[in-house]
């Protein structure tokens, strides 16, 4: 007889099951942040390296030289940006054509559902301008993107100079196979979404292979940063990282990730917590779904970009413009040689450091472990339903009674729960000006305060719930409806993680010990107070606190009570303007379940 | 019918002698490059080099069938058009103004390459593209790509193996389509495509032996790209010392590229070859030797011509091939004889059920 067909070994394996059932959880929850914080640790790491072919042997030596040039084209650009308050655009259109580039504008306007307080806009009208840049003898079937922001004010005048002098290198050359398109985009992200988005054939060009952001915002610099995270977590492929690290080597340029410099000690504690935080902030990133560069909207088309950002800081050895600029043409040769998209290394992975990565073949099982968790629970509790409870005297109608009050005591807290988040959706965004009229608070203030009020309303449901339904929860109730929330938690994380492992990680990170240990017969006051500390939106809280942190930029609790306010603001933002999942998904699917286990804390 | 000449001069004059002894009346070459994309860009210009050289020795685009699978001068992406580089500061343009290349592009296939050597084409093939040759042909064959163990890659979608090219040289010999045929490959693992010929008058070249990958040998800064391998630049080296009347031999070529110059060994093979290697000039199968040679002196011959040979083969048998090859016996590894692994197998599972007993028989069945 088989293992489980067996009634005795099933019995006994059972029994195993639930005897152990709490101290394997633990483990599993202990080994899987323990695997977790494993993964910075070096020697489990592997060394990137250049996947493509096409790309892999191929030297040139970099010839750009007019980095000088570059640098006063970006003071006149300044100068006509602050002469017509926004984006110079004849200015503009008029340099690239001298350039010997197609020029295109493209005018947009947005409205966003309120008013932006971290960049004060509202009513965003813009244009965005864009020079082509033809291959001389190829058919225009393919191009790469090389875009700077018009920001208001000082910043990002040298990046648009730099790029305005490589497309005069570039057009000098004939060695290009595909087009190459120069855009300056306004107001950074809402003009590359409108570029993306609302011209046809993706910006009258070819299909667009790879894309680079820069970011430039003085003479000389100290050090070349790679951001890489794009919108809902969505990371290019591993080469444009790769390449990016070889050329910093071969031109001799400081580069960091995260803003972090690389280490060597990785042996001592301290190098190893230096590596923890750049995956750490790297997982952060990746988990609040925002793109963090202008690259981060092309990431959804199959468009590998990143951006580049240009750091001064106090050290001692400077690099001019001059190298930057043969940084890039380094890599655009690199990319011309491409005949492919990139797609030979990995899309899903881990940075502890420019030099190494993580792939989700070791990172994945973390969450595994976590997930685990889950479905032992849910066998626990199977058993628990399916063994009739050892008290009853008269087995036949107790079983009966016990039975019947399932669907709809099960089926009320789900239904109220998703209402909830539903309303956690769409009340903050409808009822903003009525809140503006009742009370003294700006538009923004305005829906994250009903957001945060939506929310604890939610804690106050279950007294509510057991009024309207008659009769009283019993044993079995809970039992079924845990049942089920544990499930659904588990689904739910689980095609989180697959599609966002970092945010699927950090949710179950708080979620899954929720979970695991809510029954109405845990004390009442204490376990309610650790559900309200793990919850979705104290999770936020305490995530603001520790990203600061890991940045060195701790704050007050006061400053970051309003940083969390411009964080919720910003993601329902961010939802509205360029899709992003992470509001619709904490709204509609995580506070509800998390909610369902309030429920049962509170089954009586 | 096959015969033997041999000629008695009553001079001393061993020029004679040597002037019959390839038996060759014309070249022939066959050239192909097997890799396309841009950074196999080092493949054709090993070819052209070759071409150039073989073209430079006398063989006239006519008796030359140049395969390329990828168009370097012209793509998007040379800084240089129209030319091909080999030596880095573009010091050679292999390219030139006068290539004829007869299979372009896609057209080279493992296909097309063994029908233009076995000679199968379609009536509607033009000259050019044939292989032309009969049973006085020296011919020339190069292959360069990217290659492993016992096969070389096409156009990076198919493969010939070794076995495949030597039935087609074994075709060739039978329809007595060459004299004698040189075959020189420059891939990694070169040494493996030459291991199962059987096929007499073969003899081969290899840049590098199974496990040894070929490498290349300089990149150029400008253009962006290795501009050729090591074994053929050193080749190249080699040949541009060859002239017309250049009287070196076959062991000067096998010398080509030590362990020193080219990191991997090159290997070569003349055990199916009839004439000892040091006897073979490089102009035998580089260039198109016409064989004139003026003298004053009055040669009688005064012997007739006597048949030296008296056996008549078949058709097939025009050689006796078994008798002049000696096969290099085949290396198996030893497994232990089938009776005893089975015996063994029965053993082990008296034991197991004597041990544990019958009962657990019911559980495996």
């Amino acid at each position: 007889m088989g293992l489980l067909s067996d009634p005795n070994r099933r019995r006994a394996l059972i029994s195993l099951l639930t005897r152990l059932n709490s101290p394997i959880c633990v483990v599993c929850y202990m080994a899987g942040v323990a695997w977790f914080m494993g993964l910075a640790f070096e020697p489990f790491t592997l060394r990137t390296y250049m996947s493509e072919n096409a790309m892999g042997s191929t030297m040139v030596e970099e010839r750009f030289p007019a980095g000088e040039r570059a640098l006063t084209t970006g003071r006149e650009f300044s100068a006509h940006k602050k002469k017509a308050g926004g984006m110079p655009v004849d200015w503009l259109v008029k340099t690239m054509q001298a350039r010997g580039l197609e020029v295109f504008t493209q005018r947009f306007s947005r409205k966003l559902p309120f008013p932006d307080e971290n960049k004060e806009r509202y009513m965003v009208k813009g244009t965005n301008v864009y020079g082509i840049l033809r291959a001389p003898r190829a058919p225009r079937t393919e191009a790469l993107v090389l875009s700077a922001p018009c920001t208001p004010g000082d910043s990002n005048n040298q990046a648009v100079g730099l790029l305005l002098g490589l497309a005069q290198y570039f057009r000098n050359q004939i060695y290009w196979a595909k087009d190459i398109i120069f855009l300056v985009n306004e107001h950074d992200l809402i003009g590359m979404q409108a570029c993306i988005t609302f011209s046809p054939d993706s910006c009258r060009g070819g299909s667009i292979q790879a894309a680079l952001s820069l970011e430039l915002s003085s003479d000389v610099i100290t050090s070349m940063d790679l951001v890489l995270e794009g919108l809902n977590g969505q990371l290019p492929n591993l080469d444009l990282a790769n390449l990016f690290y070889a050329f910093c080597q071969k031109i001799g340029v400081l580069c960091t990730i995260q803003g972090k410099l690389q280490r060597n000690d990785w042996d001592s504690v301290s190098g190893y917590s230096h590596s923890v935080q750049t995956m750490m902030l790297m997982v952060m990133k990746q988990a609040s779904g925002r793109p963090w560069g202008d690259h981060g909207l092309f990431l959804r088309y199959h468009i590998e970009a990143a951006s580049i950002k240009g750091i001064n800081s106090f050290r001692q050895y400077k690099t001019d413009v001059t190298t930057i600029g043969r940084l890039l043409e380094g890599m655009y040769r690199k990319l011309n040689n491409l005949l492919e998209r990139l797609h030979q290394s990995y899309f899903f992975y881990l940075m502890p450091s420019l030099s190494h990565f993580v792939s989700i073949g070791y990172y994945m099982p973390a969450f595994g472990l976590l997930a685990v968790i889950l479905l032992l629970r849910a066998l626990d509790l199977w058993v628990q339903l399916a063994t009739p409870p050892p008290r009853t005297e008269d087995g036949i109608t107790d079983k009966e009674q016990v039975s019947s009050p399932g669907v709809l005591s099960v089926l009320t807290p789900l239904v109220i729960s998703h209402l909830t988040g539903v309303a956690l959706y769409t009340l903050p965004i409808q009822f903003q000006e009525m809140a503006v009229e009742q009370f003294p608070v700006s538009e923004t203030e305005a829906v994250v305060l009903t957001a945060i009020g939506v929310y604890t309303a939610g804690l106050a449901l279950p007294h509510n719930t057991h009024r309207l339904l008659s009769g009283e929860g019993t044993e079995q109730g809970w039992r079924v409806l845990k049942l089920v929330a544990v499930l659904y938690l588990a689904v739910l994380l689980g095609c989180t993680a697959l599609i966002n492992f970092s945010l699927g990680f950090i949710l179950a990170l708080t979620l899954v010990p929720v979970a695991a240990f809510v029954t109405p017969h845990v004390p009442k006051v204490l376990s309610a107070f650790i559900l309200v500390i793990l919850s979705p939106a104290c999770t936020l809280l305490f995530s603001v606190f520790f990203f600061q942190e890991l940045q060195e930029l701790p704050v007050s609790f006061q400053e970051g009570w309003l940083l969390y306010l411009s964080v919720i603001s910003q993601g329902i933002l961010d939802h509205f303007l360029y899709g992003s999942l992470v509001y619709p998904l904490i709204a509609l699917l995580v506070y509800p379940c998390w909610l369902l286990f309030w429920n049962i804390l509170f089954w009586k | 019918i096959f015969f033997f000449y041999s000629i008695h001069l009553l001079h001393t004059a061993d020029n004679a002698g040597q002037f019959f002894s390839s038996g060759h009346t014309n070249n022939w070459a066959v050239l192909v490059c097997t890799s396309r994309f841009w950074f196999n860009y080092r493949h054709v210009a090993n070819t052209l080099s070759v071409y150039r050289s073989v073209k430079r020795l006398g063989i006239p685009d006519s008796h030359i069938v140049l395969m390329l699978a990828d168009d370097m001068a012209c793509n998007h992406r040379n800084p240089k058009p129209a030319t091909v580089f080999s030596h880095k500061n573009m010091e050679l343009n292999v390219y030139g103004d006068d290539v004829e290349v007869d299979y372009r592009g896609y057209e080279v296939t493992v296909e097309n390459f063994l029908r233009v050597l076995t000679g199968r084409l379609p009536p509607s093939t033009p000259r050019s593209k044939r292989l032309l040759s009969d049973d006085r042909s020296n011919i020339l064959i190069y292959l360069t790509g990217h290659g492993g163990n016992g096969f070389l890659k096409f156009q990076d979608s198919e493969e010939i193996s070794n076995v495949e090219l030597a039935d087609a040289f074994e075709q060739m010999w039978q329809k007595r389509r060459y004299n004698e045929l040189l075959f020189i490959i420059d891939t990694c693992q070169g040494a493996s495509m030459y291991e199962r010929f059987y096929s007499p008058n073969l003899m081969a070249l290899a840049s590098s032996q199974v496990g040894e990958d070929s490498l290349s040998h300089q990149p150029d800064l400008a253009i962006g790209v290795h501009l050729m391998d090591r074994y053929t630049f050193y080749l190249l080296e080699f040949l541009e010392d060859i002239h017309p009347a250049s009287k070196t031999n076959m062991n000067d070529l096998f010398k080509v590229c030590p362990k020193s110059q080219c990191v991997s060994t090159p290997g070569h093979r003349t055990d199916l070859f009839l004439r000892d290697p040091g006897s073979v000039l490089i102009t035998d199968f580089f260039g198109s030797v016409r064989k004139v040679e003026i003298t004053m002196e009055t040669i009688n011959l005064t012997d007739p011509i006597k048949q030296v040979e008296q056996r008549k083969y078949s058709y097939v048998d025009q050689l006796p091939v078994s008798e002049i090859i000696h096969q290099k016996p085949k290396q198996k590894d030893w497994h232990p004889p089938d009776g005893f692994i089975l015996g063994l197998w029965t053993l082990i599972l008296l034991v197991f059920f004597k041990l544990y007993g019958m009962k657990h028989l019911k559980h495996i069945f």
